[in-house]
């Protein structure tokens, strides 16, 4: 009998020994799922570029050979709210994924950042540009990283409106980002003493544009803001050239262009503008070396645009905090490390995250080069003005993020 | 200008004059869509990526062998009509005499691993093909700025779909065609290789593809999604039009064009709708079409 019962209280432990092993090993995984846009209007800014960023950052981190198990898994959401927002919940409640990263269009990612925080995961935002991720809709359990509407208002708003152009018309994107950005847009060009004549909605992934710019030609307007992104600004800035509306003396805002849309509408068309931007892929040693490996596996050994280099400094920063903590599996502790832990990556340098979940680096008013300037392949841009880390973005106190305490 | 219902006449007459822009590609476009209906009894669905196709080889022709913008205009258009012969004599000659849902999943089918190959290949965003020399600049007229390759656009396409017209219901290869279709065993009787008519008729229409491909190669992105765009417009417009009629498809596409247009001025947000608010109209008023036969 006691020889019964020592035999069971032996093979307890050894079960429980097991089961801890087992726990011990199911811990040390972690799951980063892209969730993007991976053939609309933006798959080029983002879409399988930003899973092979992702990829970089995984084999960077170097989490493998300290006994993680790192999982990438990848998915379009077609820019639809709904197939975003049920992507993400699949992801969580099957144990597919800790954290999504990425998310071009701010329509998905406001739905994803609600699912995210419902469930305690973490959502890396880097394509989704509307500044109400770290305003009202801020979570504890999400940080946007790469760029938002206030900062490329901030950027190329600003600088066109002091420049002289004080009367503006809007061309925006029908959906919350393009909204956003005409709303923050709108408040720098007051700001700075300039008005705003009026604005024509134009649907997302528009192929004709030639209506709305017909509109913004007869409004007089100085600058006509181009509050879209991706396919739709490439269209839009082409259209304007055809029309001649750069000729009639307007100037043309485009408020958000990626690399892979200059490159889209080539420099004869596209040369002169003036952008905003936090990483341009030529800025330094750093942000080459970056693009370096990302073009040698990239399709047709394209650079990477901002997004894509922000979903790899995103996703290295939360893999560090990640291997601190020891588990992925509470989201809001995983985030609260991130902003404690300072970041530094080849692409954005040395930067910080503030408590209202946004990262904070530099970022760069570029100019498109003229064909003659253009030296080598990917060769388009070049820095008018640095605005530093601290004038880049909103200021927190002008936040309406209920985690900034006043 | 005089004010007209609160609305300038200078944005009137702009908006409308896009609209007949844009109601030239429509007609290019459903002509081609309704000259494949009427000889073949096919859906075509594979008609837009057909289009993307001919702006592409027209991209491919520039970028690689240094073939500008007019051979382009010749050469696509038939590059892509052997394309499409190729395809109808190997698939969609297996499904003749069968119900029309079997083109439309055929064709539907071959539209998005065409559409796929092309995204796997380029990415999603668009190439950029300039206009030629000849018709860079454009017009002032006064009310709006009409660059030049624009007005090239309509008139060009309109003398496109008037020759089709007239070469369809005009001619004696014309009547060959309409008659292979109407009666396909009287036509072979009296001589006439029946197969080979019906293999060029679709290499004519999917050739009308690429043609307003490469026209719209300098005005809109050349891209992979181009046609996905564009193909569920031009639907409704050959419904409206009337199913396999060839001045339906021409009128129905400009008399769309003009009307978007001036849905722009009164109700932008309307736009998009309204082609399929008249086609639902039309479908029940006059079921077979504007200009269709009776059913």
């Amino acid at each position: 009998m006691k020889q019964a019962i020592s035999l069971g209280v032996a093979l307890t432990c050894l079960a429980s020994a097991a089961f801890a092993g087992a726990a011990f090993a199911a811990d040390k995984v972690v799951k980063v799922g892209v969730l993007t846009d991976g053939s609309g209007p933006y798959a080029d800014v983002g879409g399988v570029g930003s899973q092979l960023a992702a990829q970089l950052a995984i084999d960077e981190s170097g989490l493998a050979a300290k006994g993680w198990k790192v999982e990438l898994i990848y998915a379009d959401h077609l820019n639809k709210v709904d197939v975003g927002a049920s992507l993400a919940r699949e992801w969580f409640d099957q144990g597919k994924a800790d954290v999504i990263v990425d998310t071009l269009n701010s329509g998905v990612a406001l739905a994803v950042s609600q699912i995210v925080k419902d469930k305690n995961k973490v959502f890396l935002n880097s394509g989704a540009a509307t500044s109400d991720l770290t305003g009202k809709a801020c979570t504890p359990n999400q940080i946007h990283w790469t760029y938002d509407t206030y900062a490329l208002a901030n950027g190329t708003g600003k600088a066109l409106t002091k420049a002289g152009g004080d009367s503006w018309y809007f061309i925006t994107a029908d959906y919350a980002f393009g909204k956003a950005l005409e709303r923050d847009t709108s408040a720098v060009v007051k700001a700075n003493g300039g008005q705003v004549l009026g604005d024509v909605m134009a649907p997302l992934n528009n192929a004709d544009f030639s209506s709305q710019l017909l509109q913004a030609q007869s409004s007089k307007a100085k600058v006509i803001g181009l509050a879209n992104a991706g396919a739709d600004s490439a269209n839009a800035i082409k259209q304007a050239a055809e029309f001649g509306v750069t000729h009639s003396g307007q100037k043309l805002a485009a408020l958000l262009i990626f690399l892979s849309d200059i490159h889209s509408i080539g420099l004869t068309v596209a040369q002169g503008l003036e952008f905003t931007a936090t990483y341009y892929w030529d800025l330094n040693d750093g942000a080459r070396a970056f693009a370096e490996k990302f073009s040698k596996k990239s399709r047709n050994a394209a650079k990477p645009t901002m997004v894509q280099a922000g979903v790899y400094s995103a996703t290295l920063h939360y893999l560090k905090a990640v291997d601190a903590l020891g588990s992925p599996a509470d989201g809001a502790a995983v985030v609260a490390k991130m902003k404690a832990l300072p970041t530094d990556d080849d692409a954005f340098g040395k930067g910080s995250i503030r408590e209202d979940g946004r990262k904070i680096h530099p970022a760069y008013l570029l100019q498109v080069k003229t064909p003659a300037e253009s030296k080598y392949p990917w060769d388009y841009a070049k820095v008018v003005a640095t605005i530093p880390a601290e004038e880049a973005f909103r200021p927190l106190s002008q936040s309406e993020c209920p985690l900034v305490k006043k | 200008m005089i004010p007209l219902l609160g609305i300038s006449t200078q944005a009137l007459f702009g908006q409308l004059l896009l609209g007949l822009i844009n109601g030239a590609f429509y007609a290019m476009l459903s002509l081609g869509l309704a000259v494949i209906f009427g000889m073949l009894n096919i859906v075509n669905f594979a008609h837009g990526a057909l289009y993307m196709v001919g702006a592409f080889v027209a991209w491919f022709l520039l970028n690689t062998f240094h073939i500008g913008y007019w051979p382009a205009l010749v050469l696509a258009p038939v590059g892509v009509a052997l394309l499409g012969m190729a395809l109808e004599r190997t698939m969609m000659k297996r499904l003749a005499g069968l119900d029309h849902i079997y083109g439309l999943l055929l064709t539907f089918g071959l539209a998005l691993i065409i559409q796929g190959v092309f995204q796997n290949l380029f990415g999603a965003s668009g190439q950029p093909y300039p206009p030629p020399d000849l018709l860079k600049g454009g017009f002032n007229l006064g009310f709006m700025y009409l660059p030049a390759y624009r007005a090239w656009v309509v008139v060009f396409s309109l003398a496109v779909c008037l020759f089709t017209w007239f070469m369809i219901e005009k001619t004696r290869l014309g009547a060959i065609l309409r008659a292979c279709t109407e009666n396909p065993e009287l036509t072979r009787a009296f001589g006439l290789n029946v197969p080979r008519l019906i293999t060029l008729t679709y290499g004519f229409g999917v050739g009308l593809a690429a043609l307003a491909g490469v026209l719209a190669a300098p005005i809109y992105q050349v891209r992979p999604l181009m046609g996905a765009d564009f193909i569920i417009v031009v639907f409704a417009v050959v419904v409206i039009g009337g199913m396999g009629s060839i001045l339906g498809a021409i009128g129905a596409g400009f008399l769309l064009g003009l009307v978007e247009g001036l849905t722009k001025v009164f109700y932008p947000q309307a736009a998009n709708v309204v082609v399929f608010v008249i086609m639902v109209a039309v479908l029940l008023v006059k079921p077979a079409g504007l200009f269709g036969k009776k059913i």
